[in-house]
């Protein structure tokens, strides 16, 4: 294989897995606040991408044609929906059901990510069709023989590490990501110590769910073209690999995407069967680590959490 | 008179009116009709395009003082899943009181459920599923079908590609009964012609990323891009192949036929090139009146690629009981004996399979924004080239 298809390849997977990464973080993050899963996460990326589509057809009907301008209405607009919407769900879905079985929690969550999706489906002009997203990075591409470097992969990319450096700051190096720490720990000592356990639990989805819409809009500068339905693979692919890095750590959750985003590739590519079966591939693969550790390949230690 | 003893008789005085209304309406014996589509999923608008096409035949009907009976129509959705559809087209069948039903726009569904159209002994047509197996793989008295199979439209297609000069071709494939059927007919069509094909990639019906796929595709090099499946994963294949720089021409079939291509792919979708059977809807014999009658509905969908198709089978129903009455025996013998029927669609014969002859094929090129006829495009007169047509 020459050196341009395989550079190709492992562009082709980075971008991949910097997407499941997004998703990844989010599951880690609430299941290290709250011990729970919420299913309904790749359906809030899903809502998100349509958000920032709205929002740029909205602002390109009165006027507006500055691509930088777009660019940035669109990402704040979905990040500040998905971070309300993120909050909306903890605090009336999730909170209340915070003495419950863990599996409530899960069902719940998974029934909402139906509705939002349907909802998606239903209200959306025309949303049950694959809608156009625009390219609102430059598209210069440089053709080095078979590999194809685009310039807007290259920033999204860039864009991606930034955003996860940054979250990893936030968590290690402020007072809040202190107070997050200390309620993943322990709720009821962090209590006593005067952390607002609800703002924290808020604010935790409100970062979580901000992930989720910057991953729906990666998803539609990525692909140009975003469906309703797209939240669903993602978010069994997220929440997968959050367990396969081992659930609770960041790390965890980066390794976990962009392992599972080198599975596929290969799965595609290097294996002898048909590409119908990467997915199979992947999937296998990751029973088979599971089977091998069960906590993940980054053990959560009991002193360090999210 | 109390007040309560005047609105009491008041009361059953309305009662009476609206009793002796119903009366009048109920004149005509009711007789139940059935309709299967993706109304939900992917390839909705399709399903939903077929489901107003139907509801108008029967609207028409109804409206049609001469008929004899007073039609319901029973939709129900199969979301394009063929497991949904088991369960839906049993529901359907064990219904004694739907008489027939015009089911499926995809293969995958159609294939699924004729045996159990069969072992109930409920006659159906098919207005848009195009695997030649749903009417000829068994030979059942209950299934038929209006709208032609995919063998047709491959040969038209490999036919087409091979004249403009093509040679090598990349196929990709869903791995549906539907993608599996097109890269069949289509493989074998090509080497006829003498055409190679350079590698076959199968891939999963709700499947968001290709790029490993149209990486494989890039090193091979191909002229032109086989695409067999249905519009959702058509309009991501398109689009990543412009991201990987993938210059080569794409060519479809009738999966893609529909509003929503062009719409997910706006300028990207321009040369793209699809075959469907039958002629267009504007160019049918009664393509003008159905689509006027259809827009005075004032749906929110277009008809799309297989409208006409689901009202000419809703339309052939109907004909059929008024003939013979809404018994299901008498409906299959009576379909059986379909010659030379005249439709909005043409005429429509069923073969010793139930299967219309459809000999037509249309092929289209997106130009403009629009799936225009081949013959009508300026790519045929020479005056737009096709990426690599020489």
């Amino acid at each position: 294989m020459d050196v341009g298809l395989l550079s190709q390849y492992i562009m082709n997977g980075l971008m991949l897995g910097m997407m499941y990464t997004l998703v990844a973080v989010g599951f880690t993050l609430f299941f290290g606040v709250l011990d729970i899963i919420k299913f309904s996460h790749g359906d809030v990326l899903t809502v998100g991408a349509f958000t920032g589509l709205a929002t740029y057809i909205g602002l390109r009907s009165v006027g507006v044609s500055s691509t930088p301008l777009l660019l940035l209405a669109v990402l704040v607009v979905a990040i500040l929906a998905m971070a309300a919407l993120g909050m909306l769900i903890a605090r009336y879905l999730v909170l209340p059901l915070r003495s419950a079985p863990a599996l409530n929690t899960l069902l719940i969550t998974l029934m909402l990510g139906t509705v939002l999706r349907e909802m998606v489906r239903l209200f959306y002009p025309q949303g049950a069709n694959p809608k156009p997203f625009p390219a609102l990075l430059p598209t210069d591409s440089i053709n080095l023989g078979q590999f194809n470097l685009r310039l807007d992969n290259a920033i999204m990319l860039a864009a991606g590490v930034t955003i996860i450096v940054g979250l990893r700051l936030l968590l290690n190096r402020t007072k809040l990501g202190l107070a997050i720490r200390a309620v993943a720990q322990d709720e009821e000592t962090a209590r006593t110590m005067g952390i607002n356990f609800t703002a924290i639990v808020l604010i935790t989805f409100a970062i979580g769910s901000a992930l989720a819409a910057i991953g729906g809009v990666m998803n539609g500068l990525y692909y140009n073209e975003i469906n309703f339905g797209m939240g669903l693979l993602l978010g069994v692919i997220g929440f997968s690999a959050a367990i396969i890095g081992g659930l609770g750590s960041i790390y965890g959750a980066i390794l976990g995407g962009f392992l599972f985003a080198a599975l596929q590739t290969i799965g595609a590519v290097a294996l002898p069967f048909a590409s119908a079966y990467k997915d199979v591939f992947a999937f296998t693969v990751v029973i088979a680590l599971m089977a091998w550790r069960p906590t993940g390949l980054i053990q959560e230690k009991i002193s360090e959490r999210v | 008179m109390s007040r309560i003893v005047r609105q009491l008789s008041l009361f059953f005085a309305s009662a009476l009116f609206v009793g002796a209304l119903v009366a009048t309406a109920q004149a005509k014996e009711r007789v139940k009709v059935g309709f299967i589509g993706p109304l939900t999923g992917g390839v909705s608008v399709n399903g939903i395009g077929g489901r107003n096409s139907a509801e108008l035949a029967v609207k028409l009907r109804n409206a049609d003082a001469k008929a004899k009976y007073e039609y319901e129509l029973v939709v129900l959705d199969d979301e394009c899943k063929p497991n949904v559809a088991v369960q839906v087209a049993t529901k359907m069948a064990a219904d004694k009181e739907i008489i027939a039903g015009a089911t499926h726009y995809c293969s995958a569904t159609a294939i699924a459920t004729v045996d159990i159209y069969h072992k109930f002994g409920f006659p159906i047509i098919v207005w848009g599923a195009v695997l030649p197996d749903i009417t000829y793989r068994s030979k059942y008295a209950e299934v038929h079908r209006v709208n032609g199979t995919m063998i047709d439209q491959n040969d038209a297609n490999a036919e087409l590609i091979t004249k403009l000069g093509f040679k090598n071709v990349a196929v990709i494939h869903d791995t549906t009964d539907y993608g599996k059927g097109h890269n069949a007919y289509f493989s074998k069509s090509l080497a006829k012609l003498g055409g190679k094909i350079v590698g076959t990639f199968g891939v999963t019906a709700d499947q968001q990323d290709f790029t490993a796929e149209l990486t494989q595709i890039k090193s091979l090099n191909p002229e032109v891009v086989y695409f067999g499946g249905l519009t959702p994963i058509g309009v991501r294949v398109r689009s990543q192949m412009d991201k990987l720089g993938i210059k080569s021409v794409f060519d479809g079939t009738s999966g893609i036929v529909s509003e929503a291509f062009i719409q997910g792919l706006g300028p990207l979708a321009e040369g793209a090139l699809a075959f469907r059977e039958g002629a267009s809807t504007e160019k049918l014999p009664g393509g003008k009146f159905f689509l006027e009658k259809y827009a005075a509905q004032k749906y929110d969908n277009p008809p799309e690629a297989y409208g006409a198709f689901s009202y000419a089978a809703m339309d052939l129903i109907l004909d059929s009981i008024e003939k013979v009455g809404p018994d299901r025996k008498k409906v299959i013998e009576e379909l059986a004996n379909v010659r030379d029927r005249d439709s909005i669609i043409g005429k429509i014969t069923f073969d010793d399979h139930g299967q219309n002859t459809v000999a037509l094929i249309t092929k289209y090129v997106v130009q403009d924004g629009k799936f225009v006829e081949w013959d009508d495009s300026e790519y045929a007169t020479g005056r737009r080239k096709l990426p690599g047509q020489k």
